[in-house]
Order: structure tokens, then sequence, then C-alpha cells
């Protein structure tokens, strides 16, 4: 059965920093109640990934940013026409365009943790930079996880 | 051909133009064109900018441990990978194909159809409909699954729905979208329940009617311009791809089968362990990527194309009905024994996507997949080598050990390595015959992509993050000025910079 909340966290294990995403949702399945959460995982975000919206009322998607001088950042998702072609993946905020566009109506709420990464190479671990920011972000996660309200998350978006 | 074109005497005296990096391809690619003074194309390559260690990440490692870990190379086809490391390592514990049980053999078959069923829908809608469906050279705005899903929302969902159901099989078969371990060993980890079989059972029929639909569509589309289409990018070359003993398609195992440009056979059913007598692979310092050959054929002749455009070229006939019409069809259409069109590559993927889907609902209606059964054993190997034909081609798994299960050597040729002379190739085509002497614009170069796009390659694995990827493209002067440069940003939003 589908649950409320969706926690999205994409990316490689063994591409460095990459695995930021992937590490989070590890952390997720061991020190928080999964009674109304989700978690998913995948190499990259893909059009299909709009039917994983279906039925939630708050997501939460978890990336690497290249952004590495930051610790993490914590933002609400609009839907977004995403012609950038990257087709490595296409961003969450064209995830929600696809949902919208093929649902016809609003897509749930959505928010990034973009967790602050500088290393993608395959085979290496996390940077010592990535280790202090997965730090920073779980304990911002944990607290986001223990208020599974709009209004809160909302209110943590910096 | 267009070789010619691949290196430029009088570099010094030219323009050079950099698409880099290419989009809408897997991974990192950039392109470069040298043009004199009339903007004729003197030089034109594909450049693979990203140098990816496989082997080194490997070595190492126990030897079980690779079905899962090779996974991580690709986040585009992970499955391909599983596969082809696990026939290795069934060597390794001294299982041979045929001694695989029955029920493990059918149960990895319709992974990998699940697998190549969703990675074709990927490319097809999400890649390049956009492109087939507006044109080459379309507003920029248009070039995107979201503006298919706006303009022809029945195509778009079906895309979307097509690639949720391959992602489903492998979930159910392997108990997971991604990291599965569906495959160890001498066999599988589990069977399908009867309840995950039902699932999957529930779907199928709307699935082969969508498959069906999507090769009408292509069709059409490749018919509605069929002069331009069968000529675009178009070269002529060898055909590399697995066939069943009998001729027939196969993606799992088989024997390699060779046909030269005329159609005739060059190779037949050659054991794939035996690659390395065959096959040799050229280094160019100009890329990262090796250009493999055919050794009895030399550098200059042996390059061949592989995927869905050679294996439908390849086999005799395919087992599933529908897609079988459709490939007797598909050969008619060029008057020739073999297509060589690069824009043929959509038509014949999308019939192997059919056979996807047929092949999927007579294994889920097949008991034998619901059985579990015990892996295999045999003597102990130092070497194994699993070979499967990937979405996008042949891929080749070779694996030393040694007595303490550790992995010593690795080798893998990637599919697309295997089209590294016919994507370069089709770039020159495209750049002679449709850019040279005219002036650049962004819709103009758009059709160089489109001949890559063709492919399919991965050039790159699943390396990505929040803001990378966007495009640059500058036009350089003899004194190597940029003397203008345009880039594509990851919104979309293109910027000249002056």
């Amino acid at each position: 059965m589908t649950k409320s909340v969706l926690v999205f966290g994409y990316g490689n294990e063994s591409r460095g920093d990459d695995a930021l995403g992937v590490l989070i949702l590890n952390h997720i399945e061991t020190h928080c109640s999964l009674e109304s959460i989700d978690l998913l995982t995948d190499f990259q975000l893909q059009i299909e990934h709009a039917l994983d919206l279906e039925q939630r009322e708050l997501v939460l998607f978890v990336d690497a940013s290249v952004k590495s001088d930051i610790a993490f950042e914590f933002t609400q998702l609009k839907p977004m026409r995403d012609i950038s072609f990257t087709t490595h993946a296409i961003s969450p905020a064209s995830v929600l365009d696809v949902y919208q566009t093929m649902k016809k109506t609003t897509p749930p709420p959505c928010f990034l943790l973009a967790i602050g990464a500088e290393s993608f190479e395959l085979g290496d671990g996390l940077s010592d930079n990535a280790k202090r920011n997965f730090a920073h972000a779980t304990k911002f996660i944990d607290d986001l996880l223990n208020h599974l309200t709009i209004g809160y998350w909302q209110m943590q978006c910096r | 051909m267009y070789e010619h074109l691949e290196t430029a005497k009088n570099k010094d005296s030219l323009k050079r133009v950099v698409i880099d990096p290419v989009s809408r391809v897997e991974g990192h690619g950039k392109v470069t064109l040298l043009l004199d003074e009339n903007n004729k194309v003197q030089q034109a390559r594909l450049h693979i900018v990203e140098f990816r260690g496989f082997e080194k990440f490997i070595q190492g490692r126990p030897y079980w441990e690779l079905p899962v870990l090779v996974q991580r190379l690709c986040g585009i086809c992970p499955v391909s990978h599983h596969l082809a490391a696990a026939k290795a390592i069934d060597q390794l514990v001294g299982v041979d194909p045929e001694n695989l049980p029955i029920s493990a053999t059918k149960l990895r078959k319709l992974l990998h159809f699940g697998q190549v069923l969703q990675s074709h829908a990927l490319h097809f809608f999400h890649l390049s409909s956009p492109d087939l469906l507006f044109g080459f050279e379309s507003d920029i705005q248009k070039r995107s699954i979201v503006a298919v899903l706006n303009d022809f929302p029945d195509i778009g969902l079906q895309g979307v729905k097509l690639r949720k159901y391959g992602q489903e099989v492998i979930r159910m078969v392997s108990g997971k979208r991604i990291h599965g371990t569906g495959a160890i060993a001498g066999g599988m980890n589990k069977a399908l329940s009867k309840e995950e079989r039902d699932y999957l059972l529930t779907d199928i029929d709307q699935i082969i009617a969508w498959a069906v639909a999507s090769v009408q569509l292509v069709k059409k589309v490749h018919r509605s311009n069929l002069p331009y289409y069968d000529h675009f990018g178009t070269i002529r070359s060898n055909y590399l791809g697995m066939v069943q003993p009998d001729g027939a398609l196969e993606l799992y195992h088989g024997g390699l089968r060779v046909k030269d440009a005329q159609g005739d056979t060059l190779f037949d059913h050659l054991d794939y362990c035996k690659y390395s007598d065959y096959i040799h692979e050229e280094v160019r310092s100009w890329s990262y990527m090796k250009f493999p050959y055919l050794t009895s054929l030399g550098k200059e002749d042996g390059w061949y194309r592989v995927g869905p455009l050679a294996r439908v070229n390849n086999c005799d006939y395919i087992n599933t009905p529908i897609a079988e019409l459709e490939r007797v069809e598909f050969k008619a259409h060029s008057g020739e024994a073999m297509v060589h069109s690069t824009l043929a590559f959509h038509w014949a993927r999308l019939i192997e996507l059919l056979h996807c889907a047929e092949s999927i609902k007579e294994l889920l209606n097949d008991p034998d997949v619901l059985k579990h059964e015990e892996p295999a054993k045999g003597e102990r190997r130092f070497e194994g080598i699993g070979v499967i034909e990937a979405t996008r081609g042949t891929l080749f798994h070779h694996y030393q050990v040694d007595e303490n299960d550790i992995v010593t050597k690795a080798n893998l040729i990637v599919s697309t390595t295997s089209n590294n002379m016919g994507m370069n190739e089709s770039v020159r085509q495209v750049a002679a015959e449709y850019l040279s002497g005219q002036e650049l614009t962004e819709p103009l170069l758009n059709n160089l992509e489109v001949a890559i796009r063709a492919y399919d390659p991965c050039l790159s694995c699943a390396t990505h993050a929040v803001g990378k990827m966007p495009l640059q493209l500058e036009l350089v002067n003899s004194k190597g000025d940029i003397i203008d440069k345009l880039v594509k940003h990851d919104t979309g939003h293109i910027e000249r910079i002056q």
C-alpha cells in the first residue's frame, strides 16, 4: 500500500559523493519510523518516477549537489519545464512537470534536500566535505521526518 | 565512407566548433568540427571525454560480488551488466549455459526482456521522439518529452507506462528496481511468486498493444520522408550480433554472427569465449573510447556496428509472431539485403521492444518461472566470460580470478565502444552532407546530435548531480580566438555570449 510520504534518495553508491542520496535512505531506514514513509532509490530520476508521486501527501527528493560550498539546501519544488537535455537524468522539478502534464493536476508538495558534494569518481568513497555535509543533513532530516506537515517543511526551507 | 574527414591536413588555418557535451545521450561526449573560411567541414570527430576505469574498479574484488558490483557501472543499463557478469561467474563455478537450471535461464531471460523493454522505451519516447515528432531543427522548446506529453499525450503516456512496466518486471524478478540480486553464480536468487506473475500478467496485453502502436508510429515517421530517413547519417558497415543456433534473434545467449554490408555472412555461431581471437581494439589519441575491429579484416575494413539495427539485420527470423511480421517489412523496405540507415536504428529498436513484450508474456505463462531450483555447481575455473546482447549491443565481460577468488583481471567491451567508429562515420556523413558550407546554428548542429542519438550511446555511467551538464558551443577562428559562443544552461535557456 502506498504510504503518504515518499523519500526518494538517488545516486550511484560507487561514485564518490554521488552516494549521498542513497546513504540518506540507509540512515532513515535505521533511525526513523517508517510507518507512514516509503523509501525509494534509483540511479537517477526519469520520467516514470512521476508515477511514484501518485497518492502522496509529501515528497522529499534527496540528491548530491555540485554546490560544494554549502552543507545542504532545502527547498520546495515547483513544476518546471526541463529542456536541459542532460538525460543522465531529468531534474526533480521536471518530474513534477511530467506529473502535472500527464495527470492534468497539481503534484503533491515536493521538496529537495541537496547535499553539498565535490567528487564523483567511480570507486571512490565520500570526500571529507561530503562526510561533514552528510552529518549535518542527517540531523536536519531526523527533525524533518518527525514533523510530517507541509507547514513545518515550508518553514525549514532555506 | 567519410574517413577522410577524421583528420584534416591544414588544421592551423581552420575554424573550430565544439558541441560539448552532446545532449540527450547517456554520458559525456563532445563533437568537434574544423571548418575552412567557407564553412566547409574539413574534420569531424566524436570524442569521449570521460575515462571510466571499469577494470580498476573491479579488480581486487571477490568474484561473487560481481553481479551486484557491476550494476553500479551504469545507471542506464545495470541489468545488462548484472547478467553479463552472472554468465561469467557461472563459468567460474564450473557451470556452462546449457547446465544452468532451466528455471534460472528463463528467469534471467525475463529479467533481460524487462530491461531491454524499459531501456528502448526510454530512448525512443524520452530521448528521440521529440526529434522525430517535431523535426530535427524544431524550436528547442519543443525538444523534450514534456512537449511530447503536451502535444501527443497518448504517445507520451504510453512511453512513460512502457518504461514503468519494464521496471516492474525487473523489480519482480530481482526483488528491486535497482541493486537487485536476481542472478547468482549458477542460478537465480529467487523465482517469481504466483502473485508477482499474476501482477505482471495483468497489464501485458496492454503493453503489447502499445508496443505494436509504437512500431506503427516509427514506421509512419520513417516513411513520411523515406529518402531523407534512409540517407541521413547513413553508412555502410559490417554488423555483429548474437543469434540462436537456428538463426533466430537472441538477446541472452547464443553464438556470434557477423554479416558484411552486402549481407554476406562472414562469421557464424562463433563461441563468444573466443572473442579475443576475432576482435581487437585500437586506441586513437584523440578519444578515450577504443575502436574495436574484426582482426581478420583489419583496422580499415573490420569495424562493425552492434545494437538493434545489427541484430534485426543479422537474424534469420524473430521467434515471436508480431515482431517477426514487422522484421520482414523492415528488411524489405530498403530493397537491399541489409538496412544501413542510421535512423532505422529507431525502427529496429521498437521491433525489439515489441519482441520483448511478446516474450515477457510467453515467459509469464511458462510455469518454469515459478520454480526455484538450487544453483548448479561444477568444477572450479579461474576464467569466466559472459556475453549478452545488451540494449545497445553486444556486451562482453571477461574475468580472471586467483585461488582466493579475487578478480585479478577484468576486461569489458561495452556496446557503445563497438559503435564508436559507426557513430564517428555518421557524424562525418551528416557534417559533410547537411552542414558543410552553411552558417552554423543550434538547430543545424542538433542534426549531428540526432545522428549520434540514433545509436543510443551510453558514453558514461550514472554520475549526476544537481546543476551539471549545460551545453556549450564555441566558434573559434584560425588564430584560436573565440568569435562566437552559445551556452545552453541547465534550464534549457540559450544565451549568446559575445
